[in-house]
């Protein structure tokens, strides 16, 4: 936060008319100064809310496993959580955090645990019988079924909640950033009333890109991980 | 906390009138998306083609950022109210679209064959099987896409329409902290409120003799 936030488009360098909604010569002139790095900054904010949302989520299912008080409750709050105006759930924490990343990702992994906690538990429960059948019949202890039988067999319903997760935050960090200034949401707010069309439609198309990206991403890894899921019986 | 609770009633007059027309707003983006999606998603459930379109389109729509749709749409047609129901309807219309084609493509093959053996025409079936079978299911997409959209639809401000609860949501330099939560507390109560409503809806449109098996016991 140490320096001014920039508020005017940069119309230096290249002739772009205001109106010409999308103009190369901006976006080539400005990609190392304003896009590319927002576009890193954006990717960073969703990997730490994804992560430490699914850290909390799993912590949480596995705790709540065989707690039903705790799961009803977890559920409840965060599905009060999707009523909250999102800038006003971000806007919460700024008395206490500031306007920072921190503020950000209080915001961010909350909204995260609701769909990876629900998919975490799901897959804790949905396991088949036959499969923790044949690990009490080997002698494991309902410990260790939980975290070598039912955890692993988990992970399809996990990476699910993964995907819907990431495609989540990717939207909502954008939001975030009229609280601190960070990622693809900057050039979106600093464009947004100006009449300079190409920052705008440049910073919301490198947006939509990264989650339809991140959808592939988060697709492909789920088939790497669960390689049992592939096989035809 | 006083400065929160005052603030309904200092700003009662204006409060009143930002919820009208947040609530307005929502409604118009909700019906729309169930005008186009309800249709869509129960035509192709029907003809238990295109599963794999239905799927993939839901999940790409999904994952469009509202944000990056309003700036879009902001440079294609401009600020207002056009704008920011686009996006609200892009936002709404999968749930929508993904909950009917499933409900619809998931209704029992025997009650089809029933109904079809009692010489049905397909619209017939659709009309008097599929959809009243669906209508649980449909129901909590729509539920969900309500409960999405006026949580949502502050981002009006942005888009440069006036007149909704993002008035006051996105100035907390006019309103400060406590003016943003109250507003906030509106929104989230008019996202019950629609919730509970449309659960009403569901039990009044569910047919008794779904509601019954849905009560009784599972049989298997």
């Amino acid at each position: 936060m140490g320096e001014p936030t920039q508020v005017i488009p940069v119309f230096s360098g290249p002739q772009c008319a205001p109106s010409n909604p999308f103009c190369w010569d901006w976006i080539t002139a400005n990609w190392s100064s304003i896009l590319g790095p927002s576009l890193v900054q954006h990717i960073y904010i969703t990997l730490i809310a994804v992560v430490v949302g699914l850290v909390i989520s799993v912590a949480a299912a596995l705790f709540a496993f065989s707690r039903n008080w705790f799961a009803g409750g977890f559920l409840a709050f965060s599905t009060f959580l999707y009523t909250i105006p999102s800038l006003a759930f971000f806007l919460m924490f700024v008395p206490i955090t500031g306007l920072s990343l921190t503020t950000i990702e209080i915001g961010l992994t909350s909204y995260t645990l609701l769909l990876l906690f629900r998919n975490t538990l799901t897959g804790l429960r949905t396991v088949p019988r036959s499969a923790v059948e044949a690990a009490e019949g080997m002698g494991l202890t309902p410990q260790q079924i939980l975290f070598r039988i039912r955890l692993p067999l988990a992970l399809p319903s996990i990476m699910a909640g993964v995907r819907i997760a990431a495609v989540t935050v990717i939207s909502l960090a954008t939001i975030a950033a009229s609280v601190a200034p960070l990622g693809l949401g900057k050039p979106i707010f600093d464009a947004i009333h100006t009449l300079f069309d190409t920052e705008l439609v440049a910073a919301a198309l490198l947006t939509i890109a990264l989650a339809l990206v991140t959808d592939v991403i988060v697709v492909g890894l789920q088939y790497l991980v669960t390689p049992w899921t592939r096989v035809r019986r | 906390m006083t400065g929160y609770l005052s603030f309904f009633s200092d700003q009662a007059a204006l409060l009143v009138r930002l919820t009208v027309g947040h609530i307005l707003l929502s409604v118009v983006a909700v019906v729309i998306s169930i005008v186009i999606a309800v249709p869509l998603g129960a035509w192709i459930g029907h003809l238990h083609r295109g599963s794999f379109l239905v799927v993939n389109a839901g999940n790409v729509l999904r994952s469009l950022p509202t944000l990056a749709i309003v700036a879009i749409v902001i440079a294609l047609f401009g600020f207002g109210y056009v704008n920011i129901t686009v996006a609200l309807v892009i936002l709404a219309f999968p749930l929508v679209l993904t909950n009917t084609f499933t409900a619809v493509e998931g209704v029992d093959p025997g009650t089809v064959e029933a109904a079809r053996g009692m010489g049905m025409t397909g619209w017939q079936i659709l009309t008097r099987v599929e959809l009243p079978s669906s209508i649980p299911l449909m129901m909590s997409g729509i539920r969900t896409s309500w409960v999405y959209v006026v949580a949502t639809a502050y981002l009006a401000t942005f888009a440069g329409a006036t007149g909704t609860l993002g008035d006051v949501i996105a100035n907390i330099s006019g309103y400060g902290l406590t003016g943003v939560l109250a507003a906030a507390t509106v929104s989230i109560v008019l996202a019950f409120l629609g919730d509970a409503l449309l659960g009403l809806v569901e039990r009044g449109l569910t047919p008794t003799g779904l509601a019954l098996a849905q009560r009784a016991p599972a049989t298997t």
